[in-house]
């Protein structure tokens, strides 16, 4: 509408769409294309979107090829963890290697930024492909050592071949 | 003289055929939920759902499953028996309108010679749930919001009425069954009442929609902006009441749209068997249009819906019933507008 000295002007325009429902022929004309569109959902616990190797699930002690495990208790995880999650006791064992006695993640506390990963020398401490560990209890999500290291086993072939692919960007 | 021509066979014979009505009614509900949410999800590149038993028909029985067992939880203050008396109107006022739908020329449970008004008369008394609801719950936002779905439903029912009284007049007659058999004729789909009350078909079907609360018009439903409406307080069994007693509605907005305006169980091509097949398949469709028109229109505001009920279908339904009076009384267009002369 627009005002010409006292005078409204009719928007003959307007009214007819008004009228002749054109905005509903076009939104009725984009919702049934959208309708016969391949759906963009997964079927979530059957189908999974692809992760990226960089992903940061699930925590993880890991091994050597031989079973030694690899972290040396240094920790620098226990030191950069900015939420302060990790909790780390050490002392020598029989054969004289350092070698931690608890290692122990509040994965409640846990924000999941990867420090503790870049902070590791011996790439021991890894956040695993996983992203599925819900637990019915706030207890099972205290991880200790033994918990950490059965990770480690589980989920080492798909750990190995993440480090291999993001090695180069590294 | 057999078993059913006494008084005890008789009444065994209505009460299963009512049962079959009702039947008929629950069944389609649990398909409706479900076409409604799947349509939903389509035009929005979603599954919907698909996960309780094949392709997922069985979540409607799911979700209400779910509702029963869940807590009834009631207002301190509220009144009691009103607040459980509104769910439980709401749900029978919209099973018992259909004792006169016809879904073919004899399957009717009672084809009354006011059938029309009785429909009318029954939808009419919805509002009460709404109003009995909102005030029982003895909360603010409930009460507001039943005034607000009460002046919505009377509002787009004085519309819907005077497009009804065009059909009456072009059909003499209150009969649902006299109204599909008027429209009858040797070109199938285009002797409807849709080609001779054109413009009006929209307006019922818009209409319909806004006393059904569906979107555009579900201002009850707001609740991101109007927390929701009348049924803000109510929970569990109650609550299913309502959303079922709503959904029955649409269904019989379906049927009214399809028995006043596109031909009830009449075939579309001429020489096809007609049947009760045909009704069932175009309620279908306008179900689809109506999921269709939830799943692209953003909600009106107060104001507009008001506007557009008062100042635009009043005044265009009201002018029709003139002008379809003064086609019928002179026979115009051959006698179309005057269907009781002609035959049909």
């Amino acid at each position: 509408m627009e005002r010409i000295g006292t005078v409204m002007a009719f928007d003959y325009t307007r009214a007819g769409k008004y009228f002749l429902l054109a905005d509903f022929v076009l939104g009725m004309k984009l919702g049934l294309k959208y309708f016969f569109r391949p759906k963009a959902t997964l079927n979530y616990p059957h189908e999974k979107g692809p992760l990226s190797p960089r992903f940061r699930g699930e925590h993880a002690l890991r091994r050597y090829e031989n079973g030694e495990e690899r972290c040396i208790a240094c920790k620098l995880c226990e030191a950069i963890c900015p939420a302060q999650a990790i909790v780390i006791d050490a002392e020598p064992r029989e054969d004289g290697s350092r070698r931690t006695t608890r290692y122990d993640i509040d994965m409640t506390k846990c924000i999941y930024c990867g420090f503790c990963q870049e902070a590791c020398p011996v790439d021991a401490i890894v956040e695993g492909p996983n992203f599925e560990f819900a637990t019915e209890t706030r207890e099972e999500l205290f991880y200790d050592k033994a918990k950490l290291l059965e990770n480690g086993d589980r989920w080492e072939a798909e750990i190995a071949r993440n480090l291999e692919l993001d090695a180069p960007y590294r | 003289m057999g078993f059913f021509d006494t008084t005890l066979g008789m009444f065994l014979i209505i009460l299963a055929q009512c049962l079959m009505v009702l039947g008929f009614v629950m069944i389609s509900l649990l398909v409706l939920v479900y076409g409604d949410r799947k349509v939903w999800g389509a035009v929005q590149m979603r599954r919907g759902p698909n996960v309780v038993g094949p392709w997922g028909i069985l979540q409607t029985i799911a979700d209400a499953l779910k509702y029963v067992v869940k807590e009834v939880v009631v207002p301190a203050g509220a009144d009691r028996t009103v607040f459980f008396l509104a769910p439980l109107a709401s749900f029978i006022l919209a099973v018992v309108a259909w004792a006169v739908i016809p879904f073919d020329e004899t399957w009717i449970l009672s084809d009354l010679n006011v059938a029309v008004l009785f429909v009318f008369a029954v939808s009419s008394l919805e509002v009460y749930g709404v109003i009995m609801g909102g005030w029982a719950s003895n909360s603010k936002y409930p009460f507001l919001g039943a005034l607000r779905s009460a002046a919505q439903m009377i509002s787009y029912e004085v519309s819907i009425g005077f497009i009804i009284v065009g059909i009456i007049i072009t059909t003499g007659s209150l009969s649902f069954v006299d109204i599909v058999l008027a429209q009858d004729g040797d070109w199938g789909f285009f002797s409807w009442y849709w080609l001779p009350h054109f413009p009006m078909v929209f307006l019922f079907f818009i209409s319909a929609l806004a006393e059904t609360n569906r979107p555009p018009f579900d201002l009850p439903e707001a609740e991101s902006e109007l927390v929701a409406g009348y049924q803000v307080e109510y929970s569990s069994t109650p609550f299913l009441l309502f959303m079922a007693g709503e959904y029955i509605a649409i269904w019989l907005m379906c049927a009214l749209t399809t028995l006043l305006f596109f031909g009830g169980w009449l075939s579309p091509v001429p020489g096809l068997p007609d049947g009760a097949i045909w009704f069932v398949a175009k309620m279908g469709f306008f179900f689809f249009l109506f999921a269709m028109v939830k799943a692209i229109t953003p909600r009106y505001r107060y104001d507009q819906l008001m506007r557009l009920g008062w100042k635009v279908f009043l005044p265009m339904s009201l002018l029709w019933v003139v002008v379809v009076s003064f086609f019928a009384q002179y026979g115009a267009f051959g006698g179309t507008y005057a269907r009781w002369v002609t035959g049909g």
